[in-house]
């Protein structure tokens, strides 16, 4: 593992220059600060993610999830703790791996489970699936499916607040493999210029699918590559809730208060394949044994216990619940209809077409006239 | 008022900047340097830089910021250059707008509009494109070929009002293309309506963008000979408007297809299509079209004058159609 402090240290060789170097990631605070409540309650959204993802990956081995199934074992501490530093009027917006981070943003897990199984509960109607997860009320943008596509959007959503003289941030989530992509370096650059109120926290989980980082770029410390566009950026330990917290925090405050965008590297981890159809030629079984020992359910659960801040009947009262709460987001997408054939053609369009033609044609639905 | 339709363009932005705080413009030289068609000059000193924004060389992310800020409240109007220089924007148009709504169940839109420039002269391949085609076979995309400076300030008008994401092809080569616009602020022309530009008895040329001036130009001569024909511009490529077009055929029982697009697979194929599903009773002859040359386009003057489509070959396929082998009306 990476250490969060040197690399912002090395990546700071002239400060103040620019106006981009002056900030550095927060460090965690002390556990005994926190109050145990909220420490808990942590540690329960990342079971329910775990459990979540278990139990949808059991569905999709029995034929009742369809196409892809990106799982996020071993990344939860980057959702809930990322998701934690936000408010409730700032933005979201990520990749197609995105149950989690719909999960910490407070989706309803039945409706999020719904939608795995393509149904007319689901977040987005069973239209979008597994990867297109979104959720307008708490300004969650999506679930993007287009490695990289994402990124210039979330430079639009702060121009929006900037636009608007808004203290408000978009937190933008993407993975290693998107840092190769075109998209990120036009919105990096865009977002810099105008110093848009964007966190870039890049999942660096190591492999663009089976293709480990170091194979597919020469620079690897990816937060290095915030320095090209005058960035201020760092690398921390993306299984270190605490930490992720802290750190999107305060690129929060610092893009909060105008002074542009921020770019985080995360460290992490994902314990099964790119997706359910992934053989996993490409990595070690010792490797993943090493990642496992990081993990950061158990991880926080340890220093939890170690600190002294909870008990081990909580923690176990907190499996239960997550495990409840998945059953039953289960149990309610098994019982949604799927979507109604009728609605096939519906909204293509937000307009109405048939108001701009008064020989009518498709009610706003469809992509021709009849 | 008669006004150029760069002028058209031009009123058309003011007037919905001015309108509607929410509406900006983004894009390549747009501000400082006027705009590369001189569209937007003088909109930096009326609106300031937060509203007429110069971007970097950067397509994707224009286009993608373009999205953000619609999904964020805002509506932007967003300029590429040039419709050639918009494939990397693609990616944000064809999977991200024009997926938003639908994909997402209609928990957001995309109020966008994105200008753009087709045609271009002695400019060769890369820099002469009519690549519209590309998007209109996008559903969730609207594109917009406005012909006449009425319809470049009616439509734009309605595309930056309207919730969906718009493609809005203007044409180079008919910036300077005088004619009357009205004098009213709220003067729109819906989206997918196409309109009989000419009407006429004997034969119906469809087309659009610089097409229709072909076409009208083709009718003008035709007429000199005592040939009536119709002459529809469809205005919006998607939503399509096929009424105007099969109402025509239905009459004429003569079609004659004319764009600046290569012909395979473009707007002439769609709409011939359509005629034989929907109007193949009526038609008295094969439909026929009138497009570019089937090459990227030559620089060299007369290589590039016979690539692009010429009143002669309107008026030759009309002659095939009205007459068999129709000599009298070619000499």
């Amino acid at each position: 593992m990476g250490g969060g402090e040197g690399m912002a240290q090395a990546n700071n060789p002239e400060p103040g220059r620019d106006g981009w170097t002056g900030w550095t990631p927060d460090p965690p605070p002390d556990l005994r600060d926190e109050p145990p409540e909220r420490l808990l309650e942590y540690y329960r959204q990342m079971q329910v993610i775990r459990h979540f993802e278990e139990r949808a990956a059991q569905a999709y081995t029995q034929g009742r999830i369809g196409g892809f199934l990106h799982l996020a074992n071993g990344e939860e501490a980057l959702a809930v703790g990322g998701l934690a530093a936000l408010e409730p009027e700032d933005d979201l917006i990520t990749h197609y791996r995105d149950h989690g981070v719909a999960l910490a943003r407070g989706s309803d897990p039945g409706r999020v489970m719904a939608e795995l199984f393509g149904r007319a509960d689901g977040v987005s109607g069973g239209r979008g699936g597994s990867m297109h997860l979104a959720d307008a009320g708490r300004r969650f943008w999506g679930g993007h499916a287009i490695v990289g596509i994402h990124l210039p959007i979330a430079a639009g959503l702060a121009l929006a607040h900037q636009y608007r003289k808004e203290p408000r941030v978009v937190l933008c989530i993407f993975g290693d493999g998107a840092t190769n992509t075109g998209a990120f370096h036009e919105a990096l650059n865009l977002a810099a210029t105008w110093e848009l109120p964007v966190i870039f926290l890049c999942q660096n989980n190591l492999y663009g699918m089976g293709t480990a980082i170091e194979r597919a770029m020469r620079v690897t410390e990816l937060h290095r590559r915030g320095a090209a566009y005058g960035i201020p950026s760092a690398r921390i330990n993306g299984m270190r809730l605490l930490e992720v917290r802290a750190a999107v925090a305060s690129a929060a405050r610092w893009a909060r208060e105008g002074k542009g965008p921020v770019f985080l590297e995360a460290l992490t981890y994902r314990y099964r394949g790119h997706s359910m159809a992934d053989p996993e030629l490409y990595r070690t079984k010792e490797e993943l044994k090493a990642w496992r020992a990081w993990d950061p359910i158990q991880l926080f659960a340890q220093e939890l216990l170690e600190a002294g801040v909870v008990t081990p009947e909580a923690l176990r009262r907190a499996d239960q619940e997550a495990e409840q709460v998945v059953e039953a987001a289960i149990a309610f997408a098994e019982q949604s209809p799927e979507p109604d054939p009728a609605t096939l053609h519906h909204g293509v369009y937000r307009a109405p077409l048939a108001a701009a033609l008064p020989a009518g044609g498709g009610n706003g639905v469809g992509a021709h006239l009849p | 008022m008669e006004l150029t339709y760069r002028e058209a363009v031009r009123r058309a932005l003011m007037e919905e900047m001015e309108r509607d705080e929410r509406v900006f413009i983004m894009g390549e030289d747009v501000g400082a340097y006027g705009g590369s068609y001189a569209v937007t000059k003088g909109l930096l000193a009326r609106f300031g830089p937060e509203r007429v924004r110069d971007t970097p060389i950067s397509e994707a992310a224009i286009a993608g910021a373009g999205i953000g800020a619609a999904l964020g409240g805002l509506r932007p109007v967003v300029e590429i250059m040039s419709i050639n220089f918009i494939l990397p924007a693609a990616d944000q148009l064809i999977n991200g707008a024009a997926k938003i709504h639908y994909m997402f169940n209609g928990q957001f839109h995309v109020p966008l509009v994105v200008r753009t420039v087709n045609g271009g002269r002695r400019l060769a391949a890369t820099h002469s494109q009519n690549l519209e085609v590309l998007f209109a076979f996008i559903p969730g995309l609207k594109v917009v070929t406005p012909a006449s400076p009425a319809d470049a300030y009616g439509l734009l008008k309605a595309a930056i009002r309207d919730p969906d994401p718009v493609l809005f092809v203007e044409s180079a080569l008919l910036y300077s293309m005088k004619g009357p616009v009205p004098d009213d602020p709220d003067f729109l022309v819906p989206l997918g309506q196409s309109l009989v530009r000419r009407e006429g008895r004997d034969l119906t040329l469809v087309a659009h963008s610089r097409g229709v001036v072909v076409a009208l130009e083709a009718a003008e001569r035709l007429a000199a000979q005592g040939v009536e024909a119709e002459v529809v511009d469809l205005r919006t490529l998607r939503p399509l408007d096929m009424g105007p077009v099969l109402a025509s055929v239905r009459k004429t029982g003569r079609v004659v297809i004319v764009g600046d697009d290569w012909q395979s697979y473009g707007v002439g194929a769609e709409i011939a299509a359509r005629l034989a599903e929907e109007a193949f009773e009526a038609l008295r002859g094969p439909v026929l079209r009138v497009g570019g040359a089937e090459v990227p386009m030559p620089y060299a003057a007369n290589l590039e004058r016979l690539a692009l489509p010429q009143v002669d070959g309107v008026i030759r396929r009309a002659a095939r159609l009205l007459e068999g082998d129709g000599a009298w009306l070619v000499r």
